[in-house]
């Protein structure tokens, strides 16, 4: 599904160069619930970037389902993007002055859906994270728990290979990120490869497979047993 | 790909989300789209009462100035400056050239008239009858000069509304003698108001036969001579015919001018669609700067709205499409204003022609469709550097925007 080979990224902050990722070899398989762990700057969310395609490695190739992504031009990976990857954010990123239903339905309209089609995907999407009733109101009127639903709602829209989850419970209180943790879960059942970057220990312990990275390199990468869950 | 119409409800949309700011832009287009449109509609409607007012002096008219205009452009000497005078004799040949029809010879000068003792200074006008069909004059009452001889100096006279307003009052005028210069002359009639024309005031005139205006100044020479030809097609032909004549007359020199009223027409036609275009080019002006206004709403826009872009591309979206989106809100904000500026132009027309009836203000089709299309153009124009600057930006560091 997801392949990195010998990936590395280099930032140039003024005359500095900063390696945040060195050459880092990873494979993730379908259906897959990784957590990736580290302490902050150990390069997780440019991991998370390369991965979901917003940002470029500086060497190394990146295969998404097969595809090498390295060379596409800015209008293929927008398309890939759009169909293969989702994203949940720290801080939801809803727009403020669309509803909820209006902010679940942006990557069908970026995607061209005729608004006929929309309609009905749109439902079914609000149903699937328990919002149906919530669906006229803008993200100030929501709360943090929900908004973030708004946004996993949206992230899985258009059916993504891939979900990539940066922080996702960071700005809510424990009751709202549990809820929000078991929806990814459930979403990951359903076949839906999640990814989830996170400083809390106790949130990585809940996937099945923990990532621990350090100073931009994968240092540890273990498979939990069924006991340890 | 994203649909036309969705990317024009996205712009839509957040031009709602910053109202206050979308509608100071909004007006500073329409004044100028209103601006265009009035301000083109002024110099339409000086053109077409100009256009009226030759309309008015005749149809198919060509007047002849006695001397030479040797530069062109020139005007054509108002007092003849030649040894040779235009005389009735030489208006009287030109009904040989077939190609015109009527001809009317022009003495001009002021005199003393009087009537019991009530004494004014007024332009006397000596002509024909042929002055009356030729100039379209209508009759208050009374007849105009009785046709005939042009040489016999019958000692009658047709006055203006306003010269028997202030010389007679309400008394009926016809058959009243007045003095005009140590001359006698019965009144014979009164003619219609018709206002001023190109700087004659018909109202303020005495009209007497051209031999007896010959004998008051004690000067046969024309200052013009009327000439309508037979048709338009026949207007070049009467003007070679004149000048034949003339020259024939005059011992084979071009002392006169020849002026056709369809070339006078055409050059003020030329000068005021010039002017109009011109001011209209000098309230575009205005559109233009309403142009940078757009650039700077959108710049702010586009730089609060800087996670939202990160978002968009996130979810998918290409550079083009949020260039795209970002474009149309700029033309959807000129395309708004430029509307609104042509209803407040059309309004503002409206209103000045209810205030000036006699002023034929008219909107020029051009002036509303080039409007719109250089609001569309400033829109895109100056839209594109804040769209191009969204679509630019880094996702990564778009999305941490806070």
């Amino acid at each position: 599904m997801v392949r990195l080979e010998r990936v590395t990224k280099i930032f140039r902050v003024g005359e500095h160069e900063v390696r945040a990722l060195h050459d880092v070899d990873l494979e993730i398989g379908a259906g897959e619930y990784i957590s990736l762990m580290g302490p902050s700057g150990s390069g997780k969310s440019t991991l998370l970037n390369v991965i979901g395609l917003l940002d470029r490695p500086t060497s190394g190739r990146y295969l998404l389902g097969g595809q090498d992504t390295t060379d596409l031009s800015d209008l293929e990976q927008a398309r890939l993007r759009r169909e293969r990857i989702g994203f949940v954010f720290q801080f939801f990123h809803l727009i403020p002055r669309m509803t909820a239903r209006e902010n679940v339905e942006l990557p069908l309209v970026l995607a061209g859906v005729s608004p006929a089609e929309r309609v009905e995907r749109v439902d079914v999407a609000l149903r699937s994270v328990d919002l149906t009733d919530r669906a006229d109101h803008r993200p100030g009127q929501l709360s943090g728990g929900q908004r973030q639903r708004v946004a996993i709602a949206r992230a899985t829209m258009l059916e993504p290979s891939v979900l990539l989850a940066d922080e996702p419970t960071g700005n809510l209180d424990q009751r709202s990120g549990r809820d929000v943790l078991e929806l990814l879960e459930s979403f990951n059942r359903k076949g839906l490869t999640v990814l989830v970057v996170t400083h809390d220990p106790e949130i990585g312990r809940r996937a099945s497979r923990r990532i621990r990275m350090v100073d931009g390199e994968i240092v540890a990468s273990e498979t939990a047993t069924a006991a340890d869950r | 790909m994203i649909t036309f119409g969705d990317v024009a409800r996205l712009a839509m949309r957040s031009l709602r989300g910053y109202r206050l700011r979308s509608n100071l832009v909004l007006l500073a287009m329409a004044i100028g789209v209103a601006a265009v449109v009035v301000l083109t509609a002024l110099g339409e409607g000086a053109r077409r009462y100009v256009q009226a007012e030759f309309a008015a002096l005749g149809t198919n008219l060509l007047i002849i100035f006695p001397g030479r205009s040797e530069t062109t452009g020139g005007p054509p000497p108002l007092l003849g400056e030649t040894p040779r005078d235009l005389t009735l004799d030489d208006a009287l040949a030109l009904y040989r050239c077939t190609a015109v029809r009527r001809v009317a010879p022009i003495i001009f000068g002021t005199a003393p008239v009087s009537w019991r003792g009530r004494i004014r200074e007024v332009p006397i006008f000596g002509s024909t009858s042929e002055m009356m069909t030729i100039r379209h004059m209508t009759m208050a009452s009374g007849r105009f000069l009785p046709e005939g001889d042009p040489h016999r100096a019958r000692p009658v006279c047709v006055i203006g509304a306003k010269v028997r307003e202030e010389l007679l009052g309400n008394r009926p005028a016809l058959g009243e003698i007045v003095r005009i210069g140590d001359r006698r002359f019965r009144i014979i009639g009164v003619i219609g108001s018709r206002g001023r024309s190109l700087g004659m005031d018909m109202d303020d005139m005495v009209t007497i036969p051209v031999a007896s205006a010959e004998a008051l100044f004690n000067s046969p020479a024309l200052i013009r001579v009327l000439v309508e030809a037979r048709s338009s097609a026949d207007i070049e032909a009467a003007r070679k015919g004149i000048l034949d004549i003339v020259r024939a007359r005059h011992d084979g020199e071009d002392d006169i001018t020849v002026v056709t009223q369809d070339a006078v027409l055409s050059t003020f036609n030329r000068i005021l669609t010039t002017l109009t275009i011109s001011i209209a080019g000098i309230a575009a002006v205005s559109l233009v700067v309403a142009g940078i206004l757009i650039m700077n709403v959108m710049l702010v826009s586009v730089s609060e709205r800087t996670p939202e872009v990160g978002l968009l591309k996130a979810l998918g979206g290409s550079r083009s499409a949020i260039m795209r989106i970002f474009l149309s809100e700029a033309i959807v904000l000129s395309l708004l204003g430029a509307t609104g500026g042509l209803v407040i132009g059309g309004v503002g027309v409206f209103v000045l022609g209810s205030l000036y009836p006699a002023f034929p203000i008219a909107v020029p089709i051009w002036s509303p469709i080039a409007a719109l299309l250089i609001a569309v153009a400033t829109g895109l124009f100056f839209g594109a550097l804040p769209a191009g600057r969204a679509a630019r930006l880094h996702p990564v560091e778009a999305l941490s925007k806070r």
